[in-house]
């Protein structure tokens, strides 16, 4: 069991001190996790602190491809509020 | 060097010949300041609107990580052709950072400051930052230090900044209503949650608060930045602005939300609109009267180097600095000459008299016995140096904004047309750099130059800027006081002939 960091990781370093395993490394072109390493956090946090903390939506899955931060879960709007959203901020 | 002529903080002209005592620049109404926290802001081009036209700053990016999103901010921030906050080339590591600052401040010796702001949080990466300070106090003790936060994490750090002798502070504060902070951060790092939503703004502005309270108790001074977002917090920043008065902040700084679909920002993806020169303005205004505003902001980036509004980052790449043999003990020495020489020069500045006394009196046109008033018009001049109307109207990176009144004229800001944008490369067509020229003047009713080309010339008599080139190379405070009279007389022309036609 262990997360992964996708390209589209933008190499911000939130989360590598975080980590309680030491298993996140500043890799290139991305940050990578070492999954010899990475517990998913189990016994140490609630919840994946890497994950906690990226900014960036759709760049860490867990252990079965699926993002922990799925699209909309950042901005706070979900995809079908997104046309609506955008029309209430432009009327501003 | 700022011009003796017209000294650009206390410029004015006086029909009277006598010197008026306020201008309508907000900072400048409020009293002197104690003379303890004069000297302690007299060479911090961010603290002090003087100081700034004569002490460079630097900015380290040692600080990537950040533990809030805001909307105004896009997290993919390695872009070498824009200049606005939390935008970077490369990331330092603190002994990177050191050395960069060594070999700036050997170069550019009118070097007084150096802050981290970033790219990310500073005291979101607090390894980074304090270890970058401490090696800066053993190796470079007479420059400041300062720090930029969103303040989520101050409260914890006030005491080991204290101890780093980190006397002034900025603290991005955009709202102190949760509501209206749920619309800027859709979330924050917390006590190892994520948290979103109300919750979130409750928790950052009661750490923000906390550590303005914490650092003003330690003596430090504090600077608070908020983000002027129009249709979110304009009507609330007012309030703000009381309540970091109140806690004992020493300076507020509106600054314009940067907002552009190629910034990538949640704002800017979105179309979240920003504010005009003249909503910044009023709003400024409002909140003149609790407190003491910034308006020289010139918005840089988290590895800016120079003075204000210019970045010579790209002289001090991390390649060319492991080649330059640095002096330490030497460079610290030439500082300290050419502080003391800056500072001669302002005293001397200081006691001269600070104002011409133009004879507007025998420019302007006499006004009838019980004419009105003319009203108070905002003008904008095309100039290098604040001295001359000297420069071509399409060379322009900032224009000085005066306001004119029967009573004078006073210097308001230096305006960059651009917040943003540095390379000529990203700025797009000429005709969009016109189209944000007109943008940054629509307050404006005359701009002087030096000359302007017949394309931009059309464009501001289209939106009801008079173009003026018939002043070039005059002094500033006459062309000024010329084109101010030729205004007042076109329209009481207009109103002779509107009564006749009526």
């Amino acid at each position: 069991m262990a997360l992964r960091i996708t390209a589209s990781c933008v190499n911000c370093w939130a989360c590598a001190p975080l980590c309680p395993s030491d298993a996140i490394r500043a890799a290139r072109p991305h940050f990578q996790i070492d999954p010899g390493r990475c517990s998913e956090c189990a016994g140490d946090y609630e919840e994946a602190q890497c994950a906690s903390i990226c900014p960036i939506e759709g760049a860490i899955l867990d252990a079965c491809g699926v993002p922990l931060n799925p699209p909309g879960s950042l901005t706070g709007i979900p995809p079908e509020r997104l046309a609506a959203a955008r029309a209430e901020i432009q009327a501003r | 060097m700022q011009p003796t002529g017209l000294n650009a903080k206390t410029a004015t002209m006086n029909l009277t010949g006598s010197r008026s005592a306020t201008t309508t620049a907000g900072h400048e109404k409020r009293p002197e300041l104690p003379e303890s926290i004069r000297a302690r802001v007299a060479n911090h081009p961010c603290f002090s609107e003087d100081a700034h036209h004569h002490y460079a700053r630097i900015h380290v990016a040692v600080a990537p990580a950040c533990n809030i999103q805001c909307h105004y901010c896009n997290r993919k921030y390695d872009c070498s052709n824009e200049s606005r906050p939390g935008v970077v080339s490369e990331l330092l590591t603190p002994a990177q950072a050191v050395r960069k600052v060594l070999a700036v401040a050997e170069a550019i010796p009118q070097l007084s400051v150096v802050g981290i702001a970033g790219p990310g949080d500073a005291l979101a990466n607090p390894e980074r930052t304090f270890e970058t300070f401490r090696l800066l106090r053993e190796q470079a003790p007479d420059l400041r230090l300062c720090v930029s936060t969103n303040g989520l994490a101050l409260p914890e750090w006030v005491d080991e900044l204290a101890g780093d002798q980190v006397e002034h502070v900025t603290i991005t504060l955009n709202a102190i209503d949760p509501e209206i902070g749920a619309r800027i951060y859709p979330w924050i790092f917390w006590r190892h949650r994520r948290v979103r939503g109300r919750r979130a703004a409750e928790i950052l502005i009661e750490q923000q608060l906390l550590g303005l309270e914490r650092l003003v108790a330690r003596g430090a001074l504090v600077k608070v930045n908020s983000v002027l977002i129009p249709g979110v917090n304009d009507a609330h920043l007012p309030e703000v602005s009381r309540a970091i008065r109140e806690r004992g902040a020493f300076l507020h700084n509106i600054m314009p939300l940067i907002a552009r679909p190629e910034h990538g920002t949640f704002f800017g993806l979105m179309g979240q609109r920003e504010p005009s020169e003249t909503e910044l303005g009023a709003l400024r205004e409002r909140c003149a009267g609790d407190m003491r505003l910034m308006s020289h902001c010139r918005q840089c980036r988290a590895d800016a180097v120079g003075l204000l509004g210019e970045d010579r980052g790209a002289e001090f790449s991390l390649e060319r600095i492991e080649q330059l043999e640095i002096d330490p003990v030497a460079a610290m020495a030439r500082r300290a000459e050419a502080r003391a020489a800056i500072e001669a020069e302002r005293a001397r500045a200081r006691s001269a008299p600070t104002v011409v006394s133009v004879p507007l009196s025998a420019l302007l046109t006499k006004p009838r016995a019980q004419a009105p008033e003319p009203p108070v018009r905002r003008l904008a001049v095309a100039s290098r140096d604040g001295r001359l109307v000297d420069e071509h109207f399409g060379a322009v990176t900032e224009f000085w904004i005066y306001a004119i009144s029967a009573q004078g004229a006073s210097f308001i800001e230096r305006r960059p047309i651009d917040r943003y944008c540095s390379g000529e490369a990203s700025c797009g067509a000429g005709e969009e750099r016109l189209a944000r020229t007109l943008r940054a003047l629509a307050d404006c009713e005359a701009v002087l130059c030096a000359r302007i080309g017949f394309a931009p010339w059309g464009a501001l008599e289209a939106a009801g800027i008079l173009p003026s080139g018939e002043h070039a190379l005059e002094p500033v405070e006459s062309a000024l006081a010329a084109v101010y009279a030729e205004l007042n007389a076109a329209a009481s022309g207009a109103q002779a002939a509107a009564a006749l036609s009526a």
